[in-house]
């Protein structure tokens, strides 16, 4: 976020002329819709917003929205994000890439740019999958995938975007879901959080991975296996029934029941936002013995890397004149007469 | 008569008597640790302030620390200099200081027949011959007696020196190389004040060691002055060259460019954005920017090579003058960049200063390989403009060109120069900023389309879109590798859409050929027997062949281009004025190729690929050859 003044926008106001070209019923969609109707509330100028992104179906997505947009090369958004933002600190960017381009192809920029902490948005669309490629494995595909390129399902064990980001040294992790109502509140979170700020975003590839979240995303099971963090509440879960507790003795997380209400007696954790070890093991839960944390797991901020070079750039022009020819013309010289 | 007068300490009068030669070169080798790099850096410093005309070869191995003694190990530096113009670092030193039997091994066969050697006999044991695979001591056999020889022991002279200061062994060995240093002086007549004022400074903190190293190099100049030495050390004046009178400093590759992209930035009136990654020999142009910041520069350490030009790209969409640098192996990854900025038509500049290829190939030799990657080197019809240096001064020329068809063209532009252009140093004429036209970059502040739209590819009349600064309001707009509309720049992948885009691209850059110089003949005359086509650093060694072949009576001109893509209007037509056309370069034919494809003309290639640059006798050779 930047000390902008705020500006009066409609959701209409970021949309561009461009017919969206993913397929029917993808879960981009919902995704482009949850970032519009943020916007506005954001109090966003278009003029200064900035969408970057790397290659994939959801590198798209700078297209469809009314602002300054760079579709650049596979993996490297974060690369052209972190000069953008050095040559004009005041623009808001965000950087939009998927599975693929953010945790395969381009990984490592993806660490850098956590790890210097520049203040950007990442959203990373995660749909297990490479869609534009015609659905092929990705590395966050689970063991057993089949896939065109791994007929006989895929045997590498998958990353898990949000540990990676916090062992990148981030700040700010959170998840969410294409079609969660509560998504443009988590994306609000991550504008308002001032350095690298992660987003998982689960998405449903309609075409090469057909609701694969349903585990955890469809109506009938959600209560039972979704968690959500939100700072200073209970980490409750199946209409309170279920909590997260933390045991002692092993550091381990585990499920306790909460019966009538009375979680402080099961011992269910409140969640504190600022506790980076608690961070690492909510994003690291095992899916099916525990739910999917969802929500804000993580958010303390510290310097941004912009701020403090742009500070030290700063520090060093002090008190010093852009005289080219007296640089020129430094160290030993000699005069040549006639 | 020209004549030089030093800025500080004054030079020093002398009467000298015996006739002197015009030029000499000498050739400084160790082990690298034994600062030759700074020995002959600072020779260097001497032979400028002593108003002669110079040039210089550093060559050492790519291991930071080689094991001591080792052939691989050795590191050598050499400096041609003159009253006369000196143009190559020389064929063949007439001066060989060997500080052990490595140096003396490697380097020997360059020497001069009749020429000096210089050895550190304490240095000749039987540990170090045999690391250098000598069976006997080459100082005592009698192998050497082609030569002239002076072996006497610099370490104990040098622990005898700097005795007074309490040093460690290893410390007080250190200081050979500038009793080395101080001996070099004294044999070339040279004022020693520079060199202890910079020695003071340079051991600031440390004013024991400043000392010491003070008192080796006195030592070893007294020891020339005073020690009864028989026949071939002598003292040797050679007079100051007669040069255009004005202001003048030494200079190496790797400063001119810095130097010169920071003036192109002012030219251009931008802020100057650096993305680098660090790569042998183009990081020091990384470690002069960051000091430059006051000029505007943020420079930016980047993961790594492809992340370095994409911060660059993304600084140039938000209104900065993006450039990066690398030399080879960091420029291939940089390709798919390459092709973005091509696509997305925002000015980069990209300086690639080339080693030995192909892959890790010799990073700190020198080649000029990568005229194909430059020139030809992407996917799909990428064309960028090549700008290529001649000489480490030429470099700042060359680089505020770079900066200028960047802007004006809306296209990356790629800077050719080389390991031996980059750390090379010679004497260069501090240019004026002032003389130079500023080229100041007008950015889109207003709707330019129809009923307030904003067009991004709508081109001026030299093909070029308007540069929009990202956060300009009422000009949003996106952008992108995908091929586009012509004038919205929205996704089009219609057949007519990149027909129009693809030449579009093509006549810009075709039409920077309008906006060059013409070429002109470097030297000689424009038509004859034979003409020399060179590129980038041989300009040395060409244009001292072939003024020598002229002075004999040869047919031959030379003409040296700046310009490799596009090339000068002119240029085929002038090479089809003579008979012969030669393209001496250091690859196996790549700006050959380009001529014969441009032109149809049959250019023959003069080739080397060995890491060291051509010697001028190697280019008279093939002269007389071609003239045969």
């Amino acid at each position: 976020m930047n000390d902008l003044t705020p500006i009066t926008t409609t959701l209409k106001d970021w949309e561009t002329d461009q017919e969206v070209r993913w397929c029917p019923g993808c879960g981009d969609y919902a995704i482009l819709k949850a970032v519009q109707r943020t916007l506005p509330e954001l109090g966003a100028d278009p003029a200064k917003t900035v969408f970057v992104s790397g290659i994939g179906c959801s590198s798209r997505f700078p297209y469809y929205i009314e602002s300054y947009g760079f579709h650049t090369i596979h993996g490297r958004a974060p690369a052209f994000a972190t000069g953008i933002k050095l040559a004009n600190p005041d623009l808001d960017v965000w950087l939009i890439t998927g599975d693929g381009d953010g945790m395969s192809i381009g990984g490592n920029h993806t660490m850098h740019v956590i790890r210097r902490n520049l203040n950007t948005q990442i959203l990373m669309f995660n749909n297990e999958i490479y869609g534009l490629t015609k659905g092929q494995y990705s590395p966050t595909s689970r063991e057993g995938t089949p896939s065109p390129t791994t007929p006989l399902g895929s045997v590498d064990h998958p990353a898990s975007p949000c540990a990676f980001a916090l062992g990148a040294g981030g700040r700010f992790i959170a998840r969410s879901y294409d079609v969660s109502k509560d998504l443009p509140a988590v994306l609000k979170a991550a504008h308002a959080h001032q350095g690298a700020a992660f987003v998982e975003i689960f998405q449903n590839c309609i075409v090469y991975n057909k609701d694969r979240f349903d585990d955890f995303t469809a109506k009938p099971v959600a209560d039972a296996t979704q968690v959500w963090a939100r700072h200073g509440e209970p980490l409750l879960f199946a209409k309170g029934t279920k909590g997260i507790a933390l045991d002692h003795a092993s550091l381990k997380l585990t499920v306790v029941d909460v019966l009538d209400g009375e979680w402080q007696a099961a011992g269910v954790l409140v969640h504190d936002q600022t506790n980076r070890t608690i961070a690492h093991l909510l994003v690291e839960m095992p899916f099916g013995p525990f739910p999917m944390a969802l929500g804000v797991i993580y958010d303390d901020p510290r310097p941004t890397y912009e701020s403090a070079l742009l500070d030290q750039d700063a520090r060093a022009r002090s008190g010093k004149s852009a005289d080219l020819a007296r640089l020129l013309a430094k160290g030993q010289t000699w005069t040549v007469t006639e | 008569m020209a004549s030089v007068t030093i800025d500080g300490p004054a030079a020093r009068a002398h009467d000298d008597t015996a006739p002197a030669p015009e030029a000499v070169v000498v050739r400084f080798a160790g082990d690298s640790g034994d600062g030759m790099q700074l020995t002959g850096g600072q020779f260097t410093l001497s032979t400028a302030l002593a108003g002669n005309d110079l040039a210089t070869f550093p060559d050492f191995p790519a291991e930071i620390r080689a094991p001591q003694g080792t052939l691989f190990g050795v590191s050598a530096f050499q400096i041609n200099f003159g009253s006369t113009r000196i143009d190559t670092a020389g064929d063949q030193p007439d001066v060989l200081v060997a500080m052990n039997p490595a140096a003396l091994k490697v380097n020997l066969a360059a020497l001069k027949p009749g020429g000096l050697i210089i050895a550190d006999s304490g240095e000749f044991n039987k540990r170090n011959l045999e690391k250098a695979k000598y069976e006997v001591n080459p100082l005592e056999d009698g192998s050497l007696d082609k030569w002239q020889l002076l072996a006497f022991d610099i370490s104990a002279l040098t622990l005898q020196a700097v005795k007074p200061f309490g040093l460690g062994n290893k410390e007080a060995l250190r200081c050979k190389n500038m009793w080395t240093l101080g001996l070099a002086l004294w044999m070339f007549d040279r004022d020693r004040a520079p060199l202890i004022d910079w020695l003071n400074g340079k051991f600031a903190k440390n004013p024991v060691l400043a000392e010491a190293n003070i008192a080796a190099l006195n030592a070893g100049h007294a020891y020339g002055e005073t020690a009864e030495l028989a026949g071939p050390l002598r003292q040797t004046h050679i007079a100051a060259v007669a040069s255009e009178p004005g202001l003048y400093r030494t200079v190496t590759g790797a400063e001119a460019i810095s130097y010169g992209l920071v003036a192109g930035a002012q030219l251009a009136e931008l802020p100057m954005f650096f993305g680098g990654y660090p790569i042998t020999p183009a990081s020091s142009i990384l470690h002069n920017l960051v000091r430059l910041k006051e000029f505007g520069v943020t420079t930016f350490q980047a993961e790594d090579e492809i992340a370095a030009i994409a911060s660059a790209i993304g600084a140039s969409y938000a209104g900065h003058l993006g450039v990066t640098s690398s030399s080879g192996p960091g420029i291939a990854l940089k390709t798919e960049a390459m092709g973005l900025a091509v696509m997305t038509e925002l000015p980069l500049v990209i300086v690639n200063s080339q080693r030995g290829g192909p892959s890790t190939g010799l990073p700190t030799k020198t080649e000029q390989s990568d005229l194909y990657q430059a020139v030809y080197g992407r996917n799909g019809d990428a064309p960028i403009p090549v700008v290529a240096a001649r000489s480490p001064g030429d470099a700042f020329d060359c680089a505020i060109e770079a900066c200028r068809i960047a802007t004006r063209y809306m296209t990356p532009v790629i800077l050719l120069t080389d390991g031996y252009i980059a750390n090379a140093a010679e004497p260069w004429k501090v240019p004026d900023p002032a003389s130079y036209t500023p080229f100041p970059v007008e950015f889109l502040e207003e709707p330019n389309g129809p009923d307030g739209t904003v067009l991004p590819y709508a081109r001026n009349d030299h093909g070029a879109r308007p540069w929009i600064k990202a956060g300009t309001p009422g000009l949003m707009h996106r952008i992108g590798g995908i091929e586009k509309n012509p004038l919205t720049g929205n996704i089009d992948y219609a057949p007519a859409s990149h027909q129009a885009m693809t030449d579009a691209r093509k006549a810009k850059i075709d039409g920077i050929a309008r906006d060059i110089p013409a070429q002109e003949v470097t030297l000689g005359t424009p038509t004859g027997k034979l003409v020399l086509v060179g590129w980038g650093s041989t300009f040395g060694a060409i244009h001292q062949a072939v003024r020598r072949a002229r002075r004999r009576g040869q047919d031959v001109s030379h003409v040296h281009v700046r310009h490799i893509w596009p090339l000068p209007e002119n240029l085929g037509d002038l090479l089809k004025g003579y008979d012969k056309v030669l393209v001496p370069e250091m690859n196996t034919g790549q700006f050959k190729t380009v001529l014969r494809d441009q032109y149809l003309i049959d250019a023959r290639p003069l080739t080397k690929t060995s890491g060291q640059p051509f010697t001028i006798a190697e280019i008279e050779a093939a002269i007389d050859a071609a003239l045969a």
